[in-house]
């Protein structure tokens, strides 16, 4: 567990969200510390991909308060969050798709304040976890397979030098030998002190790489706990997430 | 058969080259006009109506500056600047309330600025046609005709404009930004883009481009309030047949409405050559609604 005493990095209390006149999130809590994996597991449509949307300010919260760092972010547009440290990697992944793999990374990169040294260090890391992306960084993003537009999402969130990636179901429809990278990714950032809170339908995968876990359902947080407290055929992950 | 060969036959070959000239160079304008329309459609969906006041604009300051300092390209710079400016503004103070609001609202916003636009010039400069001189007043033979060096030099500065532009596009930091915007704004956002920014530079583009190309056309034709019209008439026709919101296309477009009315004209006066555009406009919507030249884009 991260430290109790200490300001959470990302501190979300009683969010509720709508999407038109239907109700998703009913007052959703949850905590991230600094450099923390924190799991956040629950079935299709519990309102999981809804709850980092919203943290990035691209849904608006109706009620509740999002702290980053102790300060209210729920007002912020979503690229000034992006400024501030919050990364996100979409569901979906959503490349630029007609935009080259380096002009991808470079959405990230070209901020005010990074200097061509820092952008160059910052590159030749991405490329060090995933060759591919260096092999294919002149061509579009559309023409990835889906395995290589995952590490690039990931990779561009990278740029932006996050304390947090907003990781949606990253191995989502992933070749079992694309998924172990995932997840060794996530063990690299989370050396680097990059928090995440990472959002799976992947039980043992999401129990593996996490320290803590909240497990959610009809848009409420229904159980938290240490994930090395549970395991697979726990009743609650049976209760929550069996079918 | 022999009728038909008869009739091709009959147009001398001299003829159909002037035409051909005559064709980029009103291409080449109308292709500067349309890019910066269809930057604006392509990026942001918003269908600016005022696109040919803000070309009309950038003839009027020249009309001004050129009055007072007596030099066309620096009339030209500070018009393309102004109308720049101007276009930012109403991004700001108009287009930016209304995003994700239905497009209609944008439609209606920037056709009530097409009409101030038009009043103000009215108002501001009278009824009266005014005239700008050409800055380079040479000319070559071109077969029988004196063909003025300034028309061939419009379509250089416009083809330079244009290309700069693509460059700026494919490799500035801003290009990157705008091209992300428009493939995936939200995602956009979420990268640190500062999207509601991107917008405001892609309107003063693309009224930098328009303000532009009236000053450049100036000297061709007469300047009034209504000069606008025409040419965004002609410009929107471009931007359907090229696919909204593809650059390229538009000016492929461009260049290929041109050269067809220019043509046309060999046969029937200039103002019924404008049907031919027409004809295009319609058959393109007809059998290919997402314009000709989608697939080369892309």
């Amino acid at each position: 567990m991260s430290d109790q005493t200490a300001e959470p990095l990302v501190k979300v209390d009683g969010l509720h969200t709508y999407y038109g006149k239907s109700h998703i999130l009913h007052g959703v809590s949850l905590t991230v510390g600094h450099g923390e994996v924190v799991g956040l597991l629950g079935r299709n449509g519990v309102g999981k991909s809804t709850t980092l949307k919203t943290i990035i300010g691209l849904v608006d919260a109706a009620q509740g308060s999002i702290l980053f760092e102790g300060r209210s972010i729920a007002k912020m547009p979503p690229h000034k969050l992006a400024q501030i440290g919050i990364g996100y990697v979409p569901e979906d992944r959503r490349i630029f798709r007609l935009l080259t793999v380096m002009e991808n990374l470079r959405t990230g990169l070209d901020r005010t304040g990074v200097t061509e040294a820092r952008k160059k260090e910052l590159l030749d890391k991405a490329f060090s976890y995933f060759p591919r992306l260096a092999e294919r960084r002149n061509q579009a993003g559309g023409t990835l397979s889906g395995g290589e537009q995952q590490m690039l999402a990931i990779a561009r969130a990278m740029m932006l030098e996050p304390k947090i990636i907003l990781l949606d179901e990253p191995t989502e429809g992933l070749m079992p030998r694309m998924v172990s990278q995932i997840r060794n990714i996530v063990d690299v950032l989370h050396k680097e002190g990059v928090a995440i809170l990472l959002v799976e339908q992947n039980v043992p995968l999401t129990l593996e790489a996490s320290q803590r876990i909240y497990v959610m359902e009809k848009g409420e947080v229904r159980h938290h706990c240490a994930a090395s407290e549970i395991s697979v055929d726990h009743p609650v992950i049976k209760q929550y997430l069996g079918v | 058969m022999d009728a038909i060969a008869h009739f091709f036959g009959a147009i001398p070959f001299e003829l159909l080259l002037i035409q051909t000239v005559n064709g980029i160079v009103t291409g080449m304008i109308l292709a500067l006009v349309a890019s910066g329309l269809t930057l604006i459609f392509g990026i942001m969906d918003v269908v600016n109506f005022a696109h040919g006041e803000l070309f009309m604009i950038g003839a009027y300051i020249g009309v001004v500056v050129l009055a007072t300092t007596g030099n066309f390209w620096l009339a030209l710079v500070i018009s393309t600047l102004l109308v720049g400016l101007l276009g930012a503004a109403m991004q700001i103070l108009t287009l930016r309330p209304l995003i994700g609001r239905d497009p209609l609202t944008t439609i209606l916003a920037t056709f009530g600025i097409s009409l101030i636009l038009q009043n103000y010039a009215l108002w501001q400069f009278g009824p009266t046609s005014r005239k700008l001189p050409e800055p380079i007043t040479s000319s070559f033979t071109l077969f029988y005709l004196q063909y003025p060096w300034y028309r061939i030099v419009i379509t250089v500065i416009s083809a330079a404009i244009i290309g700069s532009f693509w460059a700026f596009l494919k490799y500035s930091k801003f290009g990157v930004w705008i091209r992300a915007t428009t493939q995936d704004r939200v995602m956009a956002q979420a990268m640190g883009i500062p999207v509601p920014w991107v917008y405001t530079g892609v309107f003063a583009l693309g009224a930098a481009m328009a303000g532009a190309s009236g000053m450049l056309f100036g000297p061709l034709g007469s300047i009034n309030h209504t000069m606008g019209l025409d040419w965004v008439l002609k410009a929107f026709i471009v931007v359907v047949v090229g696919g909204m919101g593809n650059l390229g296309g538009s000016i492929v477009a461009a260049i290929f409405i041109s050269l067809l009315e220019a043509y046309a004209a060999i046969w029937v006066s200039p103002a019924q050559a404008v049907i031919v555009s027409f004809i295009v406009l319609i058959l393109t919507l007809l059998f290919r609604p997402t314009g000709l030249f989608v697939s080369i884009s892309k």
